[in-house]
């Protein structure tokens, strides 16, 4: 008999209970790319929606009529949103997301380098922030309610407090100001050499540190506190496993999944939001290029823009449930 | 000289007085505008000294962004202003202090009886940095490409009325619809910079005439210049090398300065001036422009249509508080015509127009309106143009006006409620000329005309002024215009502000330029650094 008959059940099935985690994959790809699509009509419509079209707002006060239309003949704006769209979602399907109306220059060449900035900046608060996170977490968690727990928290959340802008000026007034030692402003451009890079990038890194450390930090606490609290931790204590043993090796990896979950958050933040630090520190960035196509409406930037911090977060997130689900062997085969 | 002149003199060699205060001293002693100023910039340069030559220049500027572009008819931001200055050069230039015409790439010009037809010399052995000697068809070209119909050059309003531009020999023939005796001002637009073969193939290349070549360059981020060994001129280009690096965040700019990273910064925000200023090694640079903020009515449309009513919003207005309040002091009161003593012909003797609560109540009960006024306003009309309303709605109160202020969002705003709706608040920069400035937003036929000001007998004498060559003649119908302007016209005009800059202490040689901020652009390429 045929085994796919045997259980009178289509094929899919069998196949995600052989392949569970190649099926999850895609269907997490395929739903990503709904997403995508979801997200790039929404930019559209909304940057369209927007009062003053590209034409008008770059010209500012000085747009005669004259000009307007000779601008609006030539991007093909007179024509309909909904031709627009397509004519535009067919390119960047294929990867090409054309040339910005202002500047004329090719918008993929011009995220390469700055996408590429922002990643460097981002991986390099990542990689102090994050273990730098977890560790706090795990140490406040082991003084808990004592001395070292307490000051952690208040730190902690006296720079959540605290908006980036403030924590970045408080660093330029002392490092930068002050006492001289750190370089600013945080510029990064062609032909600069390596060392040269992550002197210019200490300070926003710093103040990135400080912005997303709190929220990684409190968020491994409560995870490790709450698993502490279960059955099998009562156990391990009884069996006389050292404290921090108990922590490390049987409360962490079962806290996991909401530790990755909100430092995948943090880490697409640290791409996609901090256009604020990027003015602070006059650092060549992602968000500030947004900003200023948004600025003038150039609509080639923002679309891609806007698609490609779209993706970053489903990447990311995408990526926090995949990490969960081998971390927690009960995820993996649903009942 | 005479004695008080002596001390003043000596004052500005110590670096006790700036330019303004020092003019201001110096025409109260008796002296004219012109002859101040030039006594002003010699007293100065004997404080500044010899120029120095070499040194690496940086330069932290508010207004570049990702999406600027080089090519100068589309030139738009402050930084792609100050590029153009110093990779190019316009046919010609305006007298930093008095605003006259005086040569560039054009060596001398003359025009016919009725100022319709000019022709220009073109300067000889000019090379552009790509080695290309400068001739008579590059800068038709130039011209050509700005004046062309489908143009989307800034230039294209203010140059409508050429007709014709062509070469003769190697003179620079220029033909207009009608006499105009400013045309050779209207010349010294930053866009017009002279491009070889007008730029038309290769617009985005920086290759001009200018004292420095354009090394590298990231849209919105940064911008470095080299010498250019071969420039036609000496008496400019100072430094080696230029690093403009886009800050638009106020307090990055200040913090760039204060700690040396940079020894030049644009737009000082009028509210920490006082602050930067206890800074040891830091300049404030103030230079009294032409740019003007000002509130708007509509004269063709209810209730604004009604002259009382707009004089008495113009008896309303505390023009000495918004100066202290909105500019920080870093500016002067208006008179309601958009004109200051900046420019050649400025109609001296017009009564100043001040706070008068009770006439103010006078026109307006002889308006027959009562209920609310409605101002519509937003932070991008200007710095701080919330507040000013808010100001002036308290400063009306008094004179039994009720101002309601609605505040408008900041997008849209120029196409929205600029010259859109009856009554808002604007701001106008400077424009080279009076008669451009009045072509440009008080003609009846202009595209700007955003108080509606309408009037025959004011296009008809604007013309004659245009065409006009004896200039004791042109002043006076000037004096007309700003008359009724500032007697009839929609325009509420309590200050025009200052540019406010700053520097590092090494920085010397800035020249306070009239003509426009950051000493009319050129500021990298007139600066020298010391020490």
């Amino acid at each position: 008999m045929d085994t796919a008959m045997e259980d009178g059940q289509p094929r899919r099935r069998r196949l995600k209970q052989r392949y569970p985690l190649t099926v999850l994959i895609l269907q997490r790809l395929g739903l990503s790319a709904g997403l995508l699509l979801a997200v790039s009509i929404l930019i559209f419509g909304g940057v369209e929606a927007l009062p003053g079209d590209f034409a008008q707002t770059y010209l500012g006060q000085s747009a005669t009529p004259q000009a307007i239309a000779n601008i609006r003949s030539q991007l093909g704006l007179e024509r309909p949103v909904t031709t627009r769209y397509f004519e535009w979602l067919g390119n960047a399907v294929q990867g090409d997301f054309g040339k910005s109306w202002a500047s004329g220059n090719s918008v993929s060449e011009q995220i390469g380098k700055r996408l590429g900035n922002s990643l460097f900046l981002a991986f390099c608060a990542a990689i102090i922030s994050v273990p730098l996170a977890v560790g706090l977490g795990m140490l406040a968690v082991h003084f808990r309610n004592r001395v070292p727990d307490r000051i952690i928290n208040i730190i902690s959340l006296a720079a959540i407090s605290l908006p980036e802008f403030f924590i970045g000026y408080l660093l330029i007034l002392f490092f930068a100001v002050k006492f001289g030692v750190a370089s600013f402003p945080a510029t990064v451009y062609d032909g600069m050499s390596f060392a040269d890079r992550l002197s210019a990038i200490a300070l926003p890194t710093a103040t990135l540190v400080f912005v997303v450390l709190a929220h990684m930090m409190r968020m491994t606490r409560a995870a490790i506190i709450s698993v502490m609290s279960s059955a099998y931790m009562e156990t391990a204590e009884l069996k006389g496993l050292g404290a921090f043993k108990t922590i490390i090796k049987h409360a962490a990896p079962n806290a996991i999944a909401p530790i990755v979950n909100v430092v995948a958050l943090n880490l697409a933040y640290l791409v996609v939001g901090v256009v604020v630090v990027e003015v602070v520190f006059v650092y060549p960035g992602m968000g500030q290029y947004m900003v200023d196509a948004v600025t003038v409406r150039d609509m080639p930037v923002v679309q891609a823009c806007g698609l490609i911090f779209a993706a970053v977060y489903i990447l990311l997130n995408m990526v926090a449930d995949l990490i969960a689900i081998v971390a927690n062997p009960k995820l993996r085969h649903p009942r | 000289m005479t004695d008080p002149l002596k001390h003043l003199t000596d004052r500005v060699k110590s670096h006790g007085l700036n330019r303004r205060e020092f003019i201001a001293s110096s025409m109260a002693a008796g002296m004219t505008l012109a002859a101040a100023s030039s006594l002003y910039s010699k007293a100065a340069k004997a404080a500044e000294g010899e120029p120095k030559r070499g040194g690496h220049l940086k330069l932290g500027l508010q207004g570049g962004s990702a999406t600027d572009i080089i090519d100068p008819a589309k030139s738009q931001s402050q930084f792609t202003f100050v590029m153009g200055r110093n990779w190019g050069d316009t046919l010609v230039e305006s007298h930093p202090h008095d605003g006259t015409a005086v040569p560039a790439l054009a060596e001398s010009w003359e025009s016919s009886a009725d100022a319709s037809t000019w022709t220009f010399k073109i300067r000889k052995g000019v090379q552009f940095h790509n080695g290309k000697e400068l001739t008579i068809d590059d800068v038709v070209k130039t011209l050509h490409r700005h004046t062309d119909e489908k143009s989307e050059s800034g230039a294209l309003g203010i140059l409508k009325s050429i007709t014709e531009i062509k070469a003769d020999g190697d003179k620079l023939v220029v033909s207009l619809t009608e006499g105009n005796a400013d045309l050779p001002l209207l010349l010294t637009d930053y866009h017009l910079v002279i491009q070889p073969s007008g730029g038309v193939d290769e617009p985005n290349s920086a290759i001009g005439t200018g004292p420095y070549k354009l090394k590298t360059y990231d849209a919105g981020v940064r911008a470095t210049f080299e010498k250019n060994e071969n420039d036609w001129r000496s008496d400019r280009g100072y430094v080696d090398s230029i690093e403009m690096i886009v800050m638009n965040d106020a307090t990055a700019r200040v913090a760039a300065l204060s700690s040396g990273q940079v020894h030049y910064i644009n737009r000082v925000d009028p509210k920490t001036v006082s602050l930067l200023k206890r800074a040891p090694t830091v300049d404030i640079l103030q230079t009294s422009g032409r740019g003007h903020y000002v509130f708007i009515m509509h004269c063709d449309t209810a209730p604004f249509d009604n002259n009382d009513l707009r004089l008495a919003l113009k008896y309303a207005m505390d023009r000495e508080t918004m100066v202290q309040k909105i500019l920080g002091g870093y500016g002067k009161v208006g008179n309601d015509f958009p004109i200051n003593e900046t420019y050649a012909l400025f109609p001296e003797g017009i009564e100043q127009r001040t706070y008068d609560p009770d006439k103010a109540k006078f026109h307006y009960k002889k308006s027959g309106h009562d209920g609310s006024v409605l101002l519509r306003t937003s932070d991008v009309a200007f710095p701080g143009a919330v507040d000013a309303a808010v100001l002036y709605q308290e400063s009306a109160k008094k004179a039994g006006i009720n101002i309601e202020v609605k505040r408008e969002p900041g997008d849209g705003y120029w196409s929205n409620v600029w010259n859109v709706q009856p009554f808002s608040t604007s701001y106008w920069g400077g424009r080279p000329t009076q008669d451009q400035m009045y072509s440009t937003a008080y003609l009846s036929t202009a595209d700007w005309n955003d108080t509606r000001f309408k009037r025959e007998d004011f296009d008809k004498l604007l013309l004659s002024a245009r065409a006009e060559l004896d200039q004791a003649k042109r002043k006076e119908m000037y004096r007309d215009m700003a008359m009724m302007v500032r007697d009839e016209g929609g325009l509420i005009l309590p200050m025009f502000n200052d540019f406010v800059n700053a520097s590092n202490k090494k920085l010397k040689g800035y020249v306070h330029d009239i003509g426009n901020d950051m000493s009319n652009g050129y500021v990298a390429t007139r600066v020298w650094l010391e020490g």
